[in-house]
């Protein structure tokens, strides 16, 4: 299971990204994209933005679950107050090494993009996000749409990538 | 270094200057949830609101303008107050304002209260068939106008406009893009129960009207 994750400003300009991998399941958090892969994925990622602008108005939840797919690219996506959403591309290990773990794989976090432990774990990941999203644009010098740098950011988006993933 | 924990070290050890704090903490080490007893002191807010407007005064030559200028310092606050408070919402009733009416709630109530502990007093809709997009909030008594008497050769100026800054900035991020102005109302006769009322006048983009017909219909 691989993950892409970006956060995009409400000029659909992206103001952070990240890749990881899962940790569940003795994964080792490396993301598991082919080389072409890693451009393909913003461009799914920012193709799904249509449809967020289309969904966005149907309710007023924050966490809109899976909203796009592309071929074995499940989009999950969650929208700020402020505009801003956080899009997450996740991508279920190929089903290559075998039926064995397959089977073993399908009750795993993950291993079905739609099912309500996935959505829940995802719906995790994006709330401590947002907690420290929210923190970052407390500071009096964070500007709305300006890309987010901080290490301490970078850091705690990976621990729940970690935590929850 | 042996006090800080062991992940932040690494990261902080490489990394000095004025940038990184000397603690290792920084502002996402602080929480979010803030107590209801931390409230702030008025004097001292009456203080520095009395500075921003003079700073704001000596760069101007109208009121329009001052006014213009007292609303951009609030805009930015409004844009980060919208999910500062989503945040603190319980997750049951955590949901984005998606009509005028939910947004304008969302300021009387959740807006109003944290900044000056207690709700607007009214909210208007215009009565007037030629602006259907304009939408009013009452505030009898303006923290912020507390401590300041406007000239009277200024009688034009309301520095609520502050606040009205907040206002917008509240309505821009939610995307409903408006035009706030505030605008006194009382002090016109003798004796008046609150001379110091103020309407803070929000006037939506006629899209943000259109698109609430459209989605009303879905």
């Amino acid at each position: 299971m691989s993950y892409y994750f970006a956060v995009i400003g409400t000029q659909d300009n992206p103001l952070f990204e990240y890749e990881f991998g899962t940790s569940k399941q003795g994964g080792d958090g490396q993301s598991r994209f082919t080389e072409q892969a890693h451009h393909l994925n913003q461009f799914v990622l920012h193709s799904s933005l249509d449809i967020v602008e289309e969904v966005q108005w149907m309710n007023g939840q924050l966490y809109m679950k899976v909203i796009d797919k592309f071929f074995t690219n499940y989009i999950s996506c969650f929208m700020t107050g402020g505009s801003v959403k956080f899009l997450l591309l996740h991508q279920p290990s190929a089903t290559a090494s075998g039926t064995a773990s397959a089977t073993r794989n399908s009750t795993s976090v993950g291993a079905n993009p739609t099912s309500p432990q996935t959505e829940e774990a995802i719906k995790n990941f994006f709330s401590e996000v947002y907690e420290n999203y929210v923190k970052a644009i407390m500071s009096p010098f964070y500007k709305v749409n300006m890309e987010i740098r901080s290490p301490v950011f970078r850091q705690r988006v990976a621990a729940a990538g970690r935590k929850y993933l | 270094m042996a006090h800080l924990g062991p992940g932040k070290t690494a990261s902080s050890k490489e990394q000095t200057g004025l940038r990184y704090p000397s603690n290792g903490k920084t502002i996402y080490h602080r929480p979010l949830n803030r107590t209801k007893t931390a409230e702030l002191s008025q004097s001292s807010f009456a203080y520095l609101f009395s500075e921003m407007v003079t700073y704001a005064q000596r760069r101007v030559t109208g009121i329009q303008e001052l006014e213009k200028r007292l609303n951009v310092q609030g805009h930015p606050i409004g844009l980060k107050l919208l999910d500062l408070l989503l945040m603190r919402e319980p997750p049951r009733t955590q949901t984005r304002p998606l009509t005028i009416i939910a947004l304008l709630h969302f300021i009387k109530i959740n807006l109003w209260t944290h900044l000056f502990g207690r709700q607007a007093d009214r909210l208007e809709k215009s009565s007037n068939p030629d602006t259907p997009d304009e939408y009013m909030i009452v505030d009898n008594e303006p923290v912020v106008n507390a401590y300041i008497s406007v000239p009277r050769e200024m009688s034009q100026l309301n520095c609520a406009a502050f606040v009205a800054g907040i206002i917008e900035g509240v309505c821009d991020g939610a995307m409903f893009p408006a035009r706030v102005t505030a605008h006194s109302v009382g002090g016109k006769e003798e004796g008046e129960m609150w001379p110091g009322k103020t309407v803070f006048l929000v006037k939506f983009q006629p899209e943000i009207l259109e698109r609430e017909a459209l989605l009303g219909k879905s």
